[in-house]
């Protein structure tokens, strides 16, 4: 028998086919996924009910937990347990160390820049952990909406730079999800709230995290979000709450710097209830078990509690001005200023920042996870299930790109706060005459000296033909897409040599290294290999062949004759013909060859799109 | 894709000068980013996205270039035919030099001030009015684009970019101190 089928007035009865795609807000502290269900995003609970996935993963003899399992175990197995492993993703060892001597890991000397954490399933790096989460979320995911995901939006601090960016992709591709974009936490805290409230004009989105703090000045102009300024610390956040009231704890306990790694997670455990706690309360009482088995009692007060973190609020100020001037604007011309974040609940955040902006912070949207739901229209969208969607976000680059020069000092190339995508170029020469090679040191940071700022990348120019000194134009040519991501290309002007890296930051994860992950991990054996390799083929494939058809009855009468026409639904047949077989090599050479079959029609239509959307503005200008 | 050969004013089908309707010109640059932008094409071919890529980095720098003063001045000088090292030129105008040379000394004098953030802002303010008023001297020599007129406007020019670095060191001094405060 057949159903019926029924459709809302005005929407298309052809069966649209909703395409699963979710967003990611992988914390510090907690992570979360949301989707897009009945036109509304949701975050997604567990099979308890649980919407918040604890950050926190745990080796053991024989697998992997994430979530509230690992993070029970925390304080008990602490050596084997990660947490907030978003404050070491795409850092060196080196920094972390700096970032806190208190860190309850063994790290590995592996020789590579990248820090790996000895537990009993071995040695494995920030990506591999995180990996862990994705796939936890996934699954997730996966089950609550009955299929597998076709692609996410995951997000990130604004403020992370280049090899955090790159890392928290690579972990994404460990995880087998295709990232449709990276997107800024507070950029997706802004749609969660600016698509239900129609509101115009500038907004500052300021997301105090677990590890991480944010500001974005944005303005919203007719579903057109536009990033004017974003800055932060991508080193603060709520755990350096807890830390400083763990520190206050053990100052009144008495408890010694060199405590044990338990003693240390159950004073952090402590610290972060007893701030929770005064989140609501005027006072708390603490207990703490102290190493010898006895208890230590005491009570914190708010006053004594907003003593110890206000210089940590305080510090966050500095960015909130920075951004301001950076968008040219004063805290007067902000209409709202929206509250991410778990730490935001803090009340003396919220007092202090809303005295910065002069204005009562938008607190409506649960901050935890106002994020994740920004992230899942996004992806929505991105996925392709609203073709008709206004709705655009432009980013910007949050930190200076630039290159070393002469004397250890920084040339800017991409100022910080540009619109990406951007591509810039500078033009550099020789200084020695005959110089044949030339080094180009790639950095990241607002100071003029190389060693105060984050080194990227090393690479060389090689071939130069010699010339006297100041002869040769080299050119540089910095590109940053949408995701934030960088690409360094150098080029010497006269001869036409050519050197080109993708950034792979000095603490990353090089390819070959994320393939061997990929083949080590138990979940790709190696025929694994082979099907998930055919299976992506045969989706991309899949995805080529709707958009092209999509095209073709969109505008293809109108944008080809018979005989372009013919040509480009032959190659389309061609791929159709091959697209469901087994040799993923065969269907990646059609893919190909229909998109070099395809590459005129696909100009026609993007041109045909720009000279639509002028005159679409012409004519109003008219009236 | 988008037609290369086009100048930015062409690109935002605004006419070719150095007066420009911004509010336009930004309703337009929204309006291209939402049929270019890679987000448009999240699910297309690779060559799509590189093109998109392209097109949409194409616009940003447009927009940028017109939206700022000195930096369409440049542009529009170069569409004349100027292609002027401008950026290492130096004005020779002893009196505009003086000036400067105060404008530093106070700006040096402000971080010892009670209130440096309020002192910055008030150089920082008569700086801007400074530039609004060659702004509007700029406008005159692009009317009709006489060579000598061109090279007025090359002069104004450098005069703005000592200006703009002047701006840009009080924005450094700001950061500086914001650090200090930590």
């Amino acid at each position: 028998m057949a159903l019926l089928q029924l459709s809302e007035p005005g929407q298309s009865t052809a069966p649209h086919q909703h395409r699963l795609a979710a967003g990611i807000d992988l914390g510090t502290t907690n992570s979360l996924v949301a989707s897009v269900r009945s036109g509304r995003a949701v975050t997604l609970p567990d099979s308890e009910g649980r919407h918040l996935l604890p950050s926190v993963v745990r080796y053991t003899g024989d697998g992997v937990q994430v979530g509230y399992e690992a993070r029970a175990a925390a304080a008990t197995d602490p050596l084997n347990t990660i947490v907030s492993v978003k404050r070491l993703i795409g850092r060196s060892v080196d920094e972390i160390k700096s970032l806190g001597s208190r860190l309850p890991y063994r790290f590995v000397d592996s020789g590579s820049s990248v820090p790996r954490i000895q537990t009993v399933a071995g040695a494995v790096s920030p990506v591999e952990v995180s990996a862990e989460i994705l796939k936890a979320l996934a699954r997730r995911a996966g089950e609550s909406l009955g299929g597998e995901l076709e692609g996410v939006v995951i997000t990130v601090p604004a403020y992370f730079d280049d090899a955090q960016r790159q890392a928290t992709k690579d972990a994404a591709r460990l995880a087998g999800l295709r990232v449709l974009r990276l997107l800024n936490e507070p950029t997706a805290a802004a749609v969660a709230y600016g698509l239900d409230s129609e509101s115009e004009g500038v907004h500052a989105i300021y997301d105090l995290g677990g590890g991480t703090f944010d500001i974005s000045i944005l303005r919203l102009n007719k579903g057109v979000f536009e990033v004017l300024a974003t800055g932060g610390d991508s080193a603060l956040g709520g755990d350096d709450f807890d830390r400083v009231v763990a520190e206050w704890m053990m100052q009144q306990a008495g408890i010694r710097d060199d405590a044990d790694h338990a003693m240390l997670r159950r004073l952090m455990r402590e610290a972060c209830a007893a701030k929770e706690a005064l989140t609501e309360a005027a006072s708390t009482g603490i207990r703490l078990e102290l190493e010898d088995g006895t208890h230590w009692q005491g009570t914190l007060t708010r006053e004594q509690f907003d003593r110890l973190v206000e210089p940590l609020i305080r510090k966050t100020l500095g960015p909130c001005r920075r951004a301001l001037r950076d968008a040219g604007l004063g805290p007067e011309e902000i209409r709202d200023v929206v509250m991410v974040g778990g730490s935001t609940r803090v009340p003396l955040v919220r007092e202090l920042v809303g005295g910065f902006f002069r204005t009562e912070p938008l607190v409506e949207i649960d901050p935890d996870r106002v994020v994740a739901i920004g992230a899942a229209i996004q992806a929505d969208i991105l996925v392709g299930n609203k073709p008709d969607e206004e709705m655009l976000l432009l980013d910007v680059n949050p930190l200076s790109l630039g290159i070393e020069t002469m004397g250890g000092l920084v040339e800017k190339i991409i100022p910080r706060n540009t619109t990406i995508p951007v591509a810039r170029a500078q033009e550099f020469t020789t200084f020695k005459d005959g110089q044949t090679a030339m080094a180009i040191h790639v950095l990241q940071g607002e100071r003029e000296l190389v060693s105060d700022c984050r080194s990227l990348a090393r690479f060389e120019l090689r071939g130069i033909p010699p010339m006297v000194a100041g002869a040769a134009r080299i050119q540089v040519t910095f590109s940053v897409d949408a995701d934030g991501l960088l690409n360094v290309e150098a080029r010497e002007e006269s001869t036409g040599v050519k050197a080109s890296i993708e950034v792979k930051p000095s603490y990353g994860l090089s390819d070959s290294e994320i393939e061997g992950m990929l083949r080590d991990s138990i979940d790709h054996a190696a025929d694994d290999m082979v099907a998930r390799r055919l299976r992506e083929q045969q989706v991309e494939a899949q995805r080529v062949i709707e958009a092209l058809q999509g095209a073709l009855a969109e505008d293809g009468d109108r944008l080809l004759d018979a005989a372009e026409r013919q040509q480009v639904e032959q190659a389309l047949a061609r791929l159709q013909a091959v697209a469901g077989g087994d040799d993923a090599d065969r269907i990646k050479r059609e893919i190909e060859a229909l998109e070099k079959a395809c590459e005129f029609y696909v100009e026609r239509r993007m041109n045909a799109s720009v000279r639509e959307a002028m005159s679409g503005r012409s004519v109003e200008d008219f009236e | 894709m988008l037609d290369f050969s086009k100048n930015y004013f062409e690109l935002f089908g605004l006419p070719v000068g150095y007066i420009i309707d911004v509010d336009k010109l930004a309703e337009r640059f929204r309006e291209l980013q939402r049929v270019v932008h890679p987000d448009r094409y999240a699910n297309a071919p690779d060559h799509e996205r590189r093109l998109s890529m392209q097109g949409a980095t194409r616009i940003n720098e447009a927009y940028q270039t017109l939206k700022d003063p000195i930096r369409r001045a440049h542009y529009l000088l170069s569409l004349h035919g100027i292609d002027s090292d401008v950026e290492k030129e130096t004005t020779r105008d002893t009196d505009f030099l003086m000036e400067q040379l105060e404008l530093r000394e106070q700006l040096e004098a402000a971080r010892h001030q009670p209130d440096p953030y309020a002192a910055i802002n008030a150089l920082v303010s008569d700086i801007n009015q400074r530039i609004t008023s060659l702004v509007g001297q700029m406008a005159l020599q692009f009317e009709s684009a006489t060579p000598e007129q061109l090279e007025d406007a090359r002069e104004i020019l450098r005069k703005m970019q000592f200006l703009q670095k002047f701006r840009h060191d009080a924005d450094a001094l700001e950061a500086e101190l914001d650090e200090s405060l930590q």
